[in-house]
This record gives structure tokens, sequence and C-alpha cells, in this order.
């Protein structure tokens, strides 16, 4: 492990360098998982950054997420065509409802900001479901128009063309969330979390300082729910479902939690796994339709089995 | 006004079934000291039996009502058992943990009741409307209001008057303390895992004809009794059954009228905020104060 970390400013370049090619290597169907993948690990950089960085662990981060989505296919249904403009505005109402929700997560610590955010992911969920005018409920919103990343390029027309402009997002938003995090920014945050006591002591602004994060964060899940719409062409409030809250909460857990790359790597081989399991017979019986079933299991695996990482650093001081 | 009667009689209903559901989830939190994210689906296990086991007789309705509550008990037995080798992991391995557990057994109900929601048989006597100040109202929900009032009263009672529950109120307030009396903490552990079990499985049972039972039941009951559980206080009985009552007036007021109808989940929100922000620094204080 002390290895990998050391390798870790590496790491992100590395990814996307390995990455890039893979547009020209894969076919259809790989490139459309690389892409969801992609669109999935950006929400658990998101989720990281809370549960690892700032030390609240979350399950709710599919609530801006859906915002983010929701705002994006409304954005593309009424003709906004540009890629740029529906990322940024997604990204905003993200950040905007993170910030109205902050007041009940910012105070609270440990299991209890799980409870809190696993109580307004499920509203938000809710929300989506009901409010019809907005979101056609349950029937979820169809967004088929294609963007163009920016005005004057062409549109996303090819699998290919919609996976390059999701890494190039991804790979713009988590490498300037690792600068910010390697300033002293990042290591104010990490202090409020370690030692939040002395940091009070020291006059420092714990909750303020876990706002900006839980914005920030809310800001990335945004994005994702913007990019979701740009490959789906679709949202719906499934999008925002418990199993998409265990998944990639369970990518942060494999990934070590304080690390957005390895929530990045984390989201790849969960999904990997879940659909490699689904798709073969086991017993006579497919699991294809069970993801929450598999999606569990590798959940108490990962808590017997990987104590380090998240779990391990959480006891040094609970 | 008189348009409100009825669903605010509901929201006590709702508020009451609630309140069961959370008061076991408060417990295990507040006694045991174990976020249980699979409390659900113990709800779950006690609305299932009452769909299976319950045929229209009063007889299957009280074998139902022990097979659920029985069965959700075990199942919190279980999960102190899972949760063992976490021991001196710290809260966070033993919520997720549980979490997983409610993924997997959630998806085997599916796999094992199928996809639909379910329909529940009660008694005839009490499958059939009664009258509320000239409103006609379902003679179950008003039997369940009342069996339900019966359950919150010797809750009270067990938690407030006896040594059982002396010793719960004591291991709130201080764990170690009642640890270093000799009390094993695993035993505890157990006890209230399966006493909140007992009640999650009995709320189901009782409650299934209110929220059945279906693949997004656990969800559903896991989300509204953790709301109860934060505004109410954590691990505090009285705290949840106000907040319990809340929310169930929220939840049945507020779908009924056509303008909140589509705000209902927002009323929550709404509610979560007033509370949290007036009570925030008190929280943490009382978590400091405990660690």
């Amino acid at each position: 492990m002390s290895i990998l970390r050391r390798l870790t400013p590496l790491g992100f370049p590395a990814l996307i360098v390995v990455l890039l090619p893979m547009a020209w290597v894969l076919d259809d169907y790989a490139t459309k998982t690389l892409t969801s993948i992609l669109v999935l690990g950006l929400l658990a950089a998101s989720v990281a950054l809370l549960t690892g960085v700032a030390g609240l662990p979350t399950l709710g981060q599919t609530a801006p997420y859906l915002v983010g989505a929701y705002t994006a296919a409304t954005l593309v249904r009424h003709d906004v065509s540009i890629g740029v403009v529906q990322l940024l505005a997604a990204a905003a109402a993200g950040a905007l409802f993170s910030l109205v929700t902050a007041p009940l997560v910012v105070y609270a610590r440990g299991v209890v900001v799980l409870m809190i955010t696993l109580a307004l992911g499920e509203l938000t969920m809710t929300v989506a479901g009901r409010w019809k005018s907005v979101t056609h409920g349950t029937d979820g919103l169809l967004a088929f128009a294609a963007p163009a990343p920016l005005p004057g390029l062409v549109t996303l027309d090819t699998d290919r063309a919609t996976y390059l402009y999701v890494l190039t997002v991804v790979a713009v938003l988590v490498g300037v969330m690792l600068l910010v995090l390697r300033s002293p920014a990042g290591a104010l945050l990490r202090a409020a979390r370690d030692g939040e006591a002395r940091m009070r002591a020291s006059g420092h602004p714990v909750a303020g300082y876990l706002t900006v994060a839980y914005v920030a964060a809310g800001g990335l899940a945004g994005a994702a729910g913007s990019l979701l719409v740009t490959v789906e062409r679709y949202v719906s409030p499934g999008a925002g479902g418990f199993d998409i809250s265990a998944l990639v909460l369970l990518a942060v857990v494999i990934g070590g939690a304080t690390s957005l790359v390895g929530a990045l790597l984390g989201a790849g081989l969960v999904v990997a796994t879940r659909d490699w399991i689904a798709s073969r017979d086991w017993f006579g019986g497919s699991m294809a339709g069970h993801a929450p079933l598999v999606l569990g299991g590798l959940f108490i695996l990962c808590v017997y089995l990987l104590p380090r990482g998240l779990l391990g650093k959480r006891t040094a001081h609970e | 006004m008189d348009a409100y009667l009825i669903p605010a009689v509901d929201g006590v209903g709702y508020g009451l079934l609630l309140f069961v559901v959370a008061a076991g989830l408060t417990l295990a939190f507040g006694v045991g000291d174990v976020l249980n994210l699979a409390h659900g689906t113990l709800f779950a296990f006690g609305a299932y039996a009452a769909a299976k086991v319950s045929d229209g007789t009063w007889l299957s309705l009280a074998l139902a009502v022990l097979v659920g509550t029985a069965a959700a008990a075990a199942g919190g037995a279980v999960l102190s058992a899972l949760l063992v080798p976490l021991a001196g992991r710290g809260h966070l391995a033993q919520a997720l943990l549980t979490f997983g557990v409610a993924l997997v057994v959630g998806d085997l109900l599916v796999g094992l009741f199928g996809p639909d929601e379910l329909p529940v048989k009660v008694p005839a006597l009490l499958d059939r409307p009664v009258d509320i100040a000239g409103h006609s109202y379902p003679g179950y929900r008003l039997a369940f209001i009342g069996v339900a009032a019966l359950i919150a009263v010797v809750l009270y009672v067990v938690v407030a008057r006896t040594r059982v529950g002396s010793l719960v109120r004591a291991t709130v307030d201080d764990r170690d303390m009642v640890a270093t009396l000799g009390v094993n903490p695993f035993m505890v552990r157990t006890g209230v895992l399966a006493a909140g079990g007992a009640l999650a499985g009995l709320a189901g049972a009782l409650g299934a004809p209110i929220i059945g039972p279906g693949p997004r039941t656990a969800d559903l009951v896991l989300m509204l009794s953790l709301v109860v559980v934060v505004l109410g206080g954590l691990g505090s009985i009285g705290g949840a059954f106000v907040a319990a009552i809340a929310v169930g007036e929220i939840q049945t007021i507020g779908v009924t009228s056509e303008v909140t109808q589509d705000f209902a989940p927002f009323l929550l929100f709404g509610a979560m905020a007033v509370v949290l922000s007036a009570r925030a620094r008190g929280l943490l204080t009382s978590r400091r104060s405990a660690a």
C-alpha cells in the first residue's frame, strides 16, 4: 500500500494516459461500459472527497447527482445543446442543493452523517418520483439531443466521441480537485478531520471548511449527473437509487476512501465485478437482475476482508 | 378543517407505526451503539409474514404477528453475531456491514416473494369501515391505533420502570461504566438488536395493511425511521414518539391537500432542517460529552 501511496501523484496522469487510447482500442460495447464507469467514478470521487478527506461518510451524494441530472436533462429539452453549459449548470445546481442542505450535514459526525445523508438521498429520489410537472415522475425525462461539447465542435453522436468528452471532463474535474487537495486548503480539511478539537481551539471554523467541501462535492456529483444524461440521454429517479449509493460507497471503500483516484478505480472494479457476475450462470441460475445481491455480497466481503483504507483509518481516532 | 380529520387520524396511525419501528432503531443505536441499516428489512420480515400467514382468521393473524416478530428478532440476533468480528473497528464498519446485509436480504426477499406488493388479509370484523364523527374509516386502522398505542405505553413502562429498562437507560448514558459493573456488552448488544428487531417485526406484521410488503418497503421504512430517530434525538424513546407522530402527520396531511401533494417530501426536508439547525450544537455537544 505504501508504495502505491508514494506513486499517487503520478497515478492520475498515468491513468488518463492509459484510458485515452482506449477510445480506439475497445469495441462500442466496452467503450460504453467504460464511459458509464467514468460517470459513476466521478460520483464516487465526490463521495471519497466527503467520506475520506472530510471525514463525513455519506450515502446521499445521489441527491445532488439526481439534481444535476434533471437540470441537464431539462436544459437539453429546452434546446441548450452546449455540453459545457449543461455541465456547469448541473454542477451549479448540485452545489446549490448541497449549500441548502449543508446545515443538516456539517454539524453531525460519524454514522449520524450516514443516517442523515441516507435520508436526504431517499427523500430526493421520492421528490423526483412525485414532482411530475418537472420530472415526469417515474417515467423519467428523455433528453435525446446529443450535445456539442463547446460551440463550434461536433455533436457527440458516436460512442467514441461521448467517451472522449466524458474522459476529458472527469480528467479536468478530478485533476483540479487533486490539485486543490494538495494545496493548504486540502491540509486544512484533513486537519479538521483528524484533529477537530485542536483546529477549533486554534480558531479554525471547522463547520465552514466542511461546508465548502460538501458544496464542492455536491458540484462534482451534479457534474456527474450531467454526464449521465449525456451518456444515457435519459434520467429517472432510479438513477439515484439505493443500489447506486451502495455502488459508489463500495467503490470508495475499495479505493481506500482518502484517494479520489482510488474511488475511480474502485468504481471500475465494482462495475466490472457486478457485470461479470451477472453475465454468468451460477448453479444453473442467472444472476442478472440481482444487482443488490451482488453488491451487498461484495459489501460484506469488503467490510470483513479489507479493514484497511477507509475502515482501518477511522478506528484510529474513534 | 373537517376535510383534514380523517388524514389527521390516519397520521396518528402512521405515526404510531413509525414510532414502533423507530423505537427499535433508536434502541439499537442508543444502547447497542449500532446503526442498523438493515432495520427496514426486519420490518419487511414482519410484513411478509402477515401477507403469507394471515388468511382472515384471528388465529392466523396472531400466528403472523408471532412469526413476524420472532423472525425479525432472530434477524437482529444474527446481525449482532455477524458484528462480532468487527469488534474495535468503529461504527462505520458496523453500519456498512448492516447495509450490505440489507441489500442481500432485500434481494432474497424479492426472489422469494416476487417483485409485486402483496395484499394482506385481516379478520372480517376489522375489514370494514367504522363511523367516526360522520366519516367512515377503515376498522383495521382504528384497531391498529389502539394496539400501537398500547405497545407504546408498554414500551414506556418497560424503559422507565423496570430493571431491564434502567439498564437500557444506563447504557445510553455511560456504556463503559455499565460494562465495568459486570454487564456483558455483547449480551446487551445482542439483546437490544433482537428486541429492536422484534419491534420492527411486530410493527411490520401489524402494520402490513398500512405499509404493505413489497420491494420498496425496506427502503421506505428505513428512511422514515432514520428521519424519526434523527428528529427525536439519538437514543431517545420519548423524542422518537413526538417525531414519529409529526412525521406521520406530515406524510398523511401533506399528501391530502392538492397544493402540498407534490411537496410532502420537501416538508420532511424542512422539518429535518428546522430541528437539526436548532439542535445542531446540542447534538454535537451531547455526542462529545458521551465520547
